[in-house]
């Protein structure tokens, strides 16, 4: 595990961008209620290193990050893309320790996944419901 | 040589709807298309929308017809039946079948003086710009004819700035359409205008008098000096052709046809306005499409016939809604007349009072598709409550017809609801339904609903409100703080909908710096790092240059920046310097520069103000009426950081040249002789709109003011996203209603809009200096947290003509997304 800051450095519901010492950059996201994430800084759609930049907020309850780039939004907990299921950011074990941050190689990255998450696009989502016609309810 | 040669004589809008017709079922005919315009065919129906703006591009019905020969400014001068051939000044075309679609001229009364330079008829887009061309520079202009056409042309001199002059022969307007009393609730609207109209009046004799024309009437005594006249009174078939070669015409005119379309000769068809179907000429669109189809149908081998034309109406002239279905006359009818309100409504019922025969409707037509898809049937509403709420229960029969242009019934569209259909768009795609006059689309709305189909406004998961609602909660109750609302009145953590959405509601009600305390974490990478994302991670920066005018010495200043932090510098659109490719960490350095020199943040990052752009204005220009640098500037200044629900552009120009395209801005103001004109709701972008009319001739005061009360109500009232355009188009009632809210003040609610406004512009600060000034915002502006004086290794850029661009390696491919072990699969 590498230090990285003072965890007072971390902005409340916001990320942070690091370096660890083998060039890898990485994204540090302190939540409302001070979890703590850490994934790859890179977002995969651009290649930019932005991750860190984007905002964090929850879909259904997971916690998750949007790119600012093109805003597709990722699980903070698996690093998986909620819009894209065949991507994700990769995941970092991250603590704190007497009021430091570390991070390292997290053992969930090599996990996989049983089930793809629901399609969040936007033919399903605009589907018209089934129910029998209703009177308008104007 | 095949037996299938057809010839169409005319490309019009029904000749054209042939084409499309033909190539769609039975694209073996061999099609030659003879046209007397130089322009392929273009919507007629709505020709004065070219003095609005609309070029004749926009207004083009052209499409790519594949294999068919479309010989423009070729007119056909003879038909030889014997040897079934057609003639022109050029050549000779064989035919199998002939296709007759001439359409129909402008009708000119035997007055005399009627050929006089400086009088035109009113019918084709020459005849547009050459009324155009002689309206440069004058003052006034007569319309004979107030029917449609008439009230057609009468709002085309108006759009070129003249005042108007309605004369009519009838005693009252449209007096096709309306009976008495309506045709009089319809002269107060168009007076109200500022149009002149005489009724019971024609024309008796033309003459010049210098430089302008005096026409003199039935009327004792009363004679129009004028500018220019314009013949806008009916129209005759063109069937001299048919004459000529011995085919059968109308005792009015006309091109004899039976139901199949068929002329006195097999293998002649007339379609259109030429056509006398059965005696009967039609000067509406709708059933010549109609004719169109039938022979198009009978070409392909079929036995389609003419069902018979619903010549109902509904348009919008001068601003006022008219309408007329079914019926005129009938035994029984209820009325409905409030002059105060300009409101004229009329149903024509069966003798029980059972049936709906007809109607009209005067100064509000929203219940038009409801009534006129119950034509036959039961009264689906008594009257006040259809013309109080406009919308009421749609209990329509699957057969009712919706859209009467494309003969579309009710059953139609819930089929093609029911199919996944799910917005107006895909119906109009799927049936084809309100993409002739667009009269039904409320209709479709309408019934989309009926289908189960919700559109929902809610702005994301975690708030059912919309953001008007939203922002009327904030301001309600004064909450402060996301944390609350959300805890208040959503659910969960928020997103990237909620939280900029909440942000800019908390902005535009004075929340302070956008980076303050628990507000930080709301905003959108953009406005968190106050500059713009590009593509590999950097940052632009645009200083704000009020008014497009910069001193020698600041521009200097940027040069110098600029080349001193290595930026890739381009003029914007908007009038300003964008240098481009700021690490992070360099933004506060980059701001210290500019901020020493006088300059301030652009807000190009932001949902907010951009820019007002201008011309130079009187200063400089020969042309120029008013100073609009300044008046550019002073704008700029005033809503310089306001915060609204997607950006807003402007611009001022200082005479109707308009040479600062302010009619493309959410809120344009050009020079008068007289003051100010102010236009709201334009957009560029992906959907282009000219910006409507708000206020004309206006002093300086009123014009701020009233841009001050358009901006707030719309950034109390918009949705999420919602540019201005999008705005005033979805207000109930439009422009109009726009301007009784925030000039006659018709909600009581212009105080406290004023007041909103004076509280922004009295708490305006610059958000730079605001991060410049505050070491624990500065400590932030770093690319990395834990390496500071680190820059982000992975930008590179290269050099391409003497600037720096992105690395073309900078991306994309050295460290691939982290793949998954799970098959590839559609999840659809």
């Amino acid at each position: 595990m590498e230090a990285i800051c003072a965890f007072d450095r971390l902005i409340p519901g916001r990320g942070a961008a690091a370096l660890l010492a083998d060039g890898t950059q990485i994204a540090v996201f302190r939540l409302p209620d001070d979890s703590l994430f850490a994934l790859s800084n890179r977002d995969p759609f651009t290649g930019a290193n932005v991750m860190s930049r984007g905002i964090v907020g929850d879909r259904g309850g997971e916690p998750t990050v949007a790119s600012p780039l093109l805003k597709q939004v990722f699980s903070l907990k698996s690093g998986r893309c909620l819009d894209d299921g065949g991507t994700a950011l990769e995941v970092f074990a991250v603590e704190v320790v007497d009021g430091e941050v570390r991070v390292g190689a997290d053992v969930r990255a090599a996990v996989l996944w049983p089930e793809p998450p629901p399609c969040r696009c936007d033919r399903t989502r605009k589907r018209p419901s089934r129910r029998s016609p209703a009177t308008p309810s104007r | 040589m095949s037996d299938k040669r057809l010839v169409v004589v005319g490309d019009g809008m029904v000749g054209r709807r042939f084409l499309e017709a033909i190539a769609e079922r039975d694209p073996s005919w061999d099609v030659t298309v003879l046209a007397e315009e130089p322009r392929p065919a273009y919507d007629r129906v709505r020709l004065s929308a070219f003095f609005d703006g609309v070029s004749a591009e926009e207004l083009s019905l052209a499409t790519e017809l594949p294999g068919v020969d479309v010989r423009l400014s070729e007119p056909a001068t003879a038909i030889d039946r014997a040897a079934r051939a057609v003639r022109t000044e050029r050549g000779e075309y064989a035919y199998d079948k002939l296709v007759l679609a001439t359409g129909s001229a402008a009708f000119v009364p035997p007055v005399e003086g009627a050929g006089l330079d400086g009088v035109f008829v009113y019918r084709t887009i020459e005849d547009l710009e050459a009324i155009k061309a002689r309206a440069e520079g004058r003052r006034h202009g007569v319309v004979i004819g107030g029917g449609l056409l008439g009230l057609e042309a009468a709002n085309a001199l108006r759009l070129l700035g003249l005042e108007t002059q309605i004369v009519e022969f009838a005693p009252w307007l449209m007096a096709r359409q309306l009976d008495e009393a309506g045709g009089g609730v319809l002269k107060q609207h168009i007076e109200k205008l500022g149009i002149d109209v005489a009724c019971s009046t024609g024309g008796t004799r033309i003459e010049q008098a210098g430089d302008r024309l005096l026409m003199e009437t039935n009327v004792e005594g009363l004679a129009f000096d004028t500018d220019l006249i314009v013949f806008a009174a009916g129209v005759r078939p063109r069937d001299q052709l048919a004459r000529d070669c011995g085919l059968e015409v109308g005792e009015r005119g006309g091109i004899t046809t039976d139901t199949a379309c068929q002329t006195s000769d097999p293998d002649v068809y007339a379609i259109g306005e030429v056509a006398a179907m059965e005696g009967v000429c039609y000067g509406l669109v709708a059933p010549g499409y109609t004719m169109a189809e039938v022979v198009a149908d009978r070409l392909a081998g079929g036995e389609a016939t003419f069902p018979g034309a619903d010549l109902s109406t509904k348009l919008k002239l001068l601003g006022v809604d008219v309408a007329q279905f079914g019926a005129m006359d009938g035994p029984l009818a209820t009325t409905y007349l409030d002059p105060a309100e300009g409101l004229y409504a009329k149903l024509i019922l069966s003798d029980d009072a059972q049936t709906l025969l007809g109607g009209m409707l005067v100064g509000n037509a929203e219940p038009y598709p409801l009534l006129r898809a119950s034509v036959g049937g039961p009264v689906p509403a008594q009257l006040a409550d259809l013309l109080s709420s406009g919308e009421v229960e749609a209990g329509l029969p699957d057969a009712a017809q919706v859209c009467s242009c494309n003969a579309v019934t009710k059953g139609d569209i819930m089929g093609a609801i029911h199919d996944g259909c799910t917005d107006v768009g895909a119906l109009k795609d799927c049936t084809r339904a309100g993409t002739g006059c667009g009269s039904c689309v409320p209709m479709l709305g309408q019934l989309l609903a009926e289908g189960g189909v919700e559109v929902s406004t809610s702005v994301c998961e975690h708030f059912t409100q919309s953001r008007a609602e939203l922002f009327d909660i904030v301001k309600v109750t004064g909450i402060a703080t996301f944390s609350e609302l959300i805890a208040r009145y959503g659910t969960g953590a928020g997103c990237d909908l909620c939280k900029p959405a909440v942000a800019s509601i908390l902005a535009s009600l004075g929340g302070g710096h956008i980076l303050d305390g628990e507000q930080a974490a709301l905003q959108d990478t953009n406005d968190h790092f106050l500059a713009n994302l590009q593509r590999n991670g950097t940052y632009s920066v645009v200083p704000r240059i009020p008014g497009g005018e910069i001193t020698p010495d600041k521009l200097i200043v940027i040069g110098e920046v600029a080349r001193d932090f290595g930026l890739y510098t381009k003029i914007t659109g908007g009038q300003r310097i964008d240098m481009f490719g700021a690490r992070v960490d360099d933004l506060p350095n980059i701001w210290r520069r500019l901020v020493d020199a006088g300059f301030e943040s652009g807000h190009a990052y932001g949902k907010a103000l951009r820019t007002v752009k201008s011309c130079v204005g009187t200063d400089w220009c020969r042309y120029g009426v008013q100073d609009s640098v300044k008046m550019a500037i002073d704008l700029e200044l005033r809503y310089r950081g306001l915060r609204s629900p997607h950006k807003l552009k402007s611009a001022v120009s200082g005479c109707a040249r308009e040479c600062a395209e302010a009619r493309g801005k959410d809120f344009g103001v050009i020079g008068t002789e007289n003051g100010w004109n102010l236009y709201v709701g334009g957009n560029g972008g992906f959907t282009p709109r000219h910006a409507d009319l708000l206020l004309a001739d206006v002093d300086s005061a009123t014009l701020v003011r009233t841009i001050d009360r358009f901006l707030m109500f719309y950034i109390s009232t918009a949705d999420r996203l919602q540019r201005t355009s999008k705005w005033v188009e979805a207000l109930d009632g439009g422009i109009d209603y726009l301007r009784e809210v925030i000039v006659d003040d018709r909600l009581g609610i212009c105080g406290e809009l004023d007041a909103l406004m004076a509280e922004h512009v009295a708490n305006y600060a610059d958000e730079w200096k605001g991060v410049l000034d505050d070491p624990e915002k500065l400590q932030r502006f770093v690319s990395f947290v834990n390496a500071p004086d680190t820059p982000d290794p992975s930008i590179e850029f290269e050099t391409v003509r003497g600037q720096q661009f992105p690395a073309a390696t900078t991306d994309r491919s050295h460290t691939g997304p982290v793949l998954l072990g799970i098959p590839e699969r559609k999840y659809q």
